[in-house]
């Protein structure tokens, strides 16, 4: 059985909880200015389940705020014994964690139900 | 990690630029367009006006005539707040890399995201961390200026230029007085953000190798005008070309100062240059120009 919650504003689209899993489909632009919902729903997405899921499908463009946002909550998915797994990047946005050398340091899966095999 | 989404048309726009300093003038009526994402390499001699150039760029100059425009807006009509907001969306890697020596390498890195953002200090220090590995000086992050080499400065300043995600990136000289290697590391980071990042490069340098390495562009400056513009390949085979082949007198320059030759018309302008005249003071003006 899923809960999901979908929201039509900010950068986080829907929440599936499935099992021990939460799904975060993220949306838009991962700037300066919503890290900090990034940063909440994460770690309240990792207080529910053992694995989340970042579906970035529909991300545009994030930027370095984004990508150390993304690397402090892997931080806390660690300190937390937990795994935080991403999803779905276009090209651009995996360019920048492959310029970054982050490409390896996160579990990067090309589509969401690959995340969840 | 640039957004460029909104942008469209020259990313940079010069037209008409002029600047005289006293008697001399530097910039003579420059045009130049910079498009977005390129890299765009403006060379020419000591003395040409491509650093003048770079001050308009970049706002600490302003023009006797004719106007600079980024991001599709004149600078000179931009307040100061617009001006602070247009100055966040490009960066400068500076001759010297121009870091601050009381700082460390880490902290001159940090400088800008703790001025400019109001991110927490975990998630400056995570930035700090990827700027500094992206060029290679990671584990030199609690050094200070003086304890790391000339090239490693100049990478931290680089650093420090991509600290916010910069659209455009203007470089001053980047690889000079840098050992071949590093030269080449510089060479490669300013393709590597161009292409990877998307950034828009404005490279001034009299690098001959570096320029042919980098460029998408060229602009080729000679007493403050622009002699030529065109791609790399277009001056790839001006350098390339057979002498007797070329009869145009400004491509007979270009094509010298792109091999560097001893003899031609560079040399030639400096021999028919009015040393005597000067020398012997029978040209009042020059004698009162300086003195001014």
């Amino acid at each position: 059985m899923s809960i999901i919650t979908t929201n039509n504003n900010g950068i986080v689209k829907s929440q599936t909880i499935t099992g021990n899993t939460t799904i975060l489909e993220l949306t838009g632009e991962i700037e300066m200015n919503c890290v900090m919902q990034l940063r909440e729903a994460v770690m309240e997405a990792m207080q529910e389940s053992k694995i989340v899921v970042l579906n970035m499908t529909e991300v545009k463009f994030m930027d370095s705020s984004g990508l150390a946002t993304m690397v402090e909550t892997l931080q806390q998915s660690k300190r937390q014994d937990k795994q935080l797994k991403i999803a779905g990047l276009n090209q651009r946005v995996k360019s920048i964690f492959e310029i970054s050398r982050l490409e390896t340091v996160f579990d990067i899966y090309d589509t969401e139900k690959e995340a969840l095999a | 990690m640039i957004n460029t989404s909104e942008t469209t048309g020259p990313l940079i726009r010069i037209c008409g630029l002029a600047k005289t300093f006293g008697c001399q003038t530097v910039l003579d009526g420059v045009n130049l367009d910079v498009n977005q994402g390129e890299i765009m390499v403006i060379m020419g001699g000591s003395g040409c006006g491509k650093s003048t150039l770079l001050r308009h760029l970049i706002g600490s100059m302003l023009p006797d005539q004719g106007h600079v425009e980024l991001f599709g807006k004149r600078t000179c009509d931009l307040n100061k707040k617009q001006l602070t907001e247009t100055k966040k969306k490009f960066g400068i890697l500076f001759q010297s890399g121009a870091l601050i020596n009381s700082l460390t390498v880490g902290n001159n890195v940090a400088l800008p995201l703790r001025e400019h953002t109001a991110l927490d200090e975990s998630t400056i220090s995570i930035i700090v961390k990827i700027k500094l590995e992206l060029v290679g000086l990671r584990e030199h992050a609690d050094k200070l200026p003086a304890q790391i080499s000339g090239g490693m400065k100049k990478r931290a300043g680089l650093a420090r230029a991509i600290a916010l995600d910069p659209q455009i990136l203007f470089y001053d000289e980047p690889s000079a007085g840098l050992d071949p290697v590093t030269s080449a590391q510089i060479d490669q980071l300013i393709i590597d953000l161009t292409r990877k990042l998307h950034v828009t490069s404005v490279v001034v340098t009299h690098e001959m190798d570096s320029a042919f390495t980098i460029a998408d562009r060229i602009c080729m400056l000679d007493k403050g005008k622009v002699l030529k513009i065109g791609t790399r390949r277009e001056f790839e085979d001006l350098r390339d070309s057979d002498i007797n082949n070329v009869t145009n007198e400004t491509e007979l320059l270009i094509r010298q100062f792109l091999r560097g030759d001893a003899d031609g018309p560079i040399t030639q302008r400096i021999v028919n240059s009015d040393y005597e005249e000067d020398l012997l003071a029978v040209n009042e003006d020059s004698k009162l120009c300086w003195c001014k």
